[in-house]
């Protein structure tokens, strides 16, 4: 592509839409996260009026305060709910690693004419409505439902589990909703091991567990590390999840800031709540893009 | 990997299947049932189905989300290949590094974190929330999505082919539309499929996006869902689940068979 009128426009259109619609609302966060509370309605007081001039720009600057911010280190729910958040997360995350692996396995090892439709069939429930499979989970956990229903009838349990409206329920949750995330990005680095790699090993007298460990592992490392990211980062912003499945136990750092935001008003503290969780998310998130950039196109 | 495929495997991709599936055929089974408890059968029937043809909430949000959808996705689609091709061609420019941070980032981004900076940008510039402010949301989440897609298929494409076009006389455009656009079309059809169900689907942004007069369907079934559990919901989730598939199935289809179309009619090409 020649430098041009062309090229420029090109970079331009999407470019200027990001810029806009992507990364000029985080400033604005920034800025309703450093405002005032309540004292008007729309429920902030902006404390940059760009109309108003530059000197009136620098006055603003100086009245900046972190009121909000200091306010979410006084009340210990939002400390427990980050750390929570993060619990919550990391352990999602090596569950639906350690349940991923094995199927992304199986269909790396499957007889080649049956992966197109191994994948699709992977694919298939993340097209389907998250909210619906989710939703689909109640009818199984709640304490009259259909799992307490097999058990009791097979005689393991007497009395009905509580898993509803608990942090069990929110892992499952997770687990479930984020795991074809998991699988595709493994399933694409295993595909991609040199059998004969595997076969060399073995025959300078690897167990087939230790040629396992030594090399397949290694070698999936992107897609381990691809599909982690792409599992707790958005796990620890969730929303979803953990209003319908938990409880009044699960705190969460996305219904943290859902419900400051929606039953609260509190627009100035939802505000920094969403900057303090974009911070403890920028490195994961800048890793994640380091990742991308460098194995381009293998999503 | 050429190896063996053992019982280990079979029973693990049985589980994992097992696992991915079973909550959707026993909630379309019991979409069925004549009671109105999930767990107990009263019987076979088909009432709550007429219940959500009759529900006009539902119809008018249905209606709300499928255009949504179409704009989001058919726009998303022209800037996520727009994107994908700067991000893949372009080579270096200034702020690429930003660019390509603002593409992926969208792709992890906790979306109370879009949905919320989004909605303080429309209130900070005083634009009316409702159907646009969806759409411009929903467009933004997309494109970064497309882009993915696109861009992992652009990147195996031989650029001699274009290079050879433009040396045989096109403009850049017309060796874009004649070279390059039907060898990625698979891809493009996908990202548009993707962006499609992503914004059928999206319940977080759209609650902080939309105004007064503009439910989206999840809105809609999340807000049932949190008075308690109604068949009719599930009888709802049902037709969603089986139009998707079938949408997605045919799509997959389609697209396998102009694949295999392309290649015999290269090598047709090849041969002569």
């Amino acid at each position: 592509m020649k430098p041009s009128l062309g090229r420029f426009l090109l970079i331009a259109i999407p470019f200027v839409w990001l810029l806009a619609l992507f990364l000029a609302p985080f400033f604005i966060v920034l800025k309703i996260s450093l405002s005032d509370v309540a004292v008007a309605r729309p429920p902030y007081t902006p404390t940059f009026d760009l109309s108003a001039g530059w000197d009136a720009f620098m006055g603003a600057l100086s009245e900046l305060d972190l009121e909000n911010y200091t306010w979410l280190t006084e009340d210990d729910l939002y400390w427990r709910s980050y750390l929570s958040s993060l619990q919550i997360a990391v352990f999602s995350t090596i569950l639906t690693l350690l349940i991923g692996y094995p199927i992304a396995y199986g269909m790396a090892k499957a007889p080649s004419e049956w992966r197109p439709t191994l994948l699709m069939l992977i694919i298939l429930p993340f097209w389907t409505s998250f909210l619906i499979r989710v939703y689909a989970w109640i009818g199984i956990l709640k304490k009259e439902g259909l799992l307490n229903l097999v058990l009791m009838w097979a005689g393991l349990i007497d009395e009905p589990l509580i898993i509803l409206n608990t942090n069990v329920a929110v892992y499952i949750g997770i687990v479930y909703s984020y795991l074809p995330f998991m699988i595709l990005p493994l399933y694409a680095a295993l595909e991609r091991i040199d059998g004969s790699l595997l076969e060399a090993a073995e025959d300078l007298g690897c167990s087939r567990m230790s040629a396992f460990w030594k090399v397949t592992i290694p070698l999936s490392m992107p897609g381990i590390i691809a599909g982690c990211f792409l599992v707790f980062i958005p796990a620890m912003g969730e929303f979803v999840i953990p209003d319908i499945l938990g409880g009044s136990e699960t705190l969460m750092i996305g219904k943290t800031l859902w419900v400051e935001f929606f039953s609260n008003r509190d627009w100035p503290v939802s505000g920094a709540v969403a900057v303090l969780l974009l911070l403890l998310l920028v490195v994961p998130i800048v890793l994640f893009q380091k990742h991308q950039e460098k194995n381009q196109g293998t999503l | 990997m050429v190896r063996n495929f053992t019982w280990f495997n079979a029973t693990s991709l049985t589980f994992g299947f097992l696992f991915l599936y079973l909550p959707i055929v026993l909630l379309m089974i019991f979409s069925f049932n004549e009671s109105k408890l999930v767990t107990v059968w009263g019987g076979f029937s088909t009432k709550w189905y007429a219940e959500v043809f009759a529900n006009k909430g539902i119809i008018d949000a249905a209606w709300v989300t499928v255009r949504v959808a179409f704009f989001s996705a058919t726009i998303a689609t022209v800037l996520g290949t727009i994107a994908a091709l700067v991000l893949v061609r372009a080579g270096r420019f200034y702020g690429r590094t930003l660019f390509s941070g603002m593409v992926y980032a969208p792709l992890v981004m906790p979306e109370v974190i879009t949905g919320l900076s989004l909605l303080l940008l429309f209130v900070s510039i005083n634009f009316d929330r409702g159907f646009w402010t969806i759409l411009l949301a929903h467009i933004t989440f997309s494109m970064c999505f497309a882009s993915v897609v696109v861009s992992s298929r652009l990147v195996t494409f031989d650029k001699s082919l274009e290079e050879a076009a433009l040396d045989l006389g096109c403009t850049p455009l017309s060796a874009f539309i004649q070279v390059t656009l039907p060898v990625i079309a698979p891809a493009v059809v996908s990202a548009w499929l993707l962006s499609f169900t992503l914004s059928l689907d999206d319940l977080v942004i759209a609650s902080f996006t939309s105004g007064p007069g503009s439910t989206t369907l999840p809105m809609k079934i999340y807000s049932q869902v949190r008075l308690g559990v109604t068949p009719e919901i599930n009888a709802l989730s049902t037709i969603l689940v089986v139009i998707v598939s079938v949408g997605v199935i045919t799509a997959s289809l389609a697209s396998k068979r102009a694949e295999a179309r392309r290649i015999k009619e290269e090598q047709a090409a090849f041969a002569q």
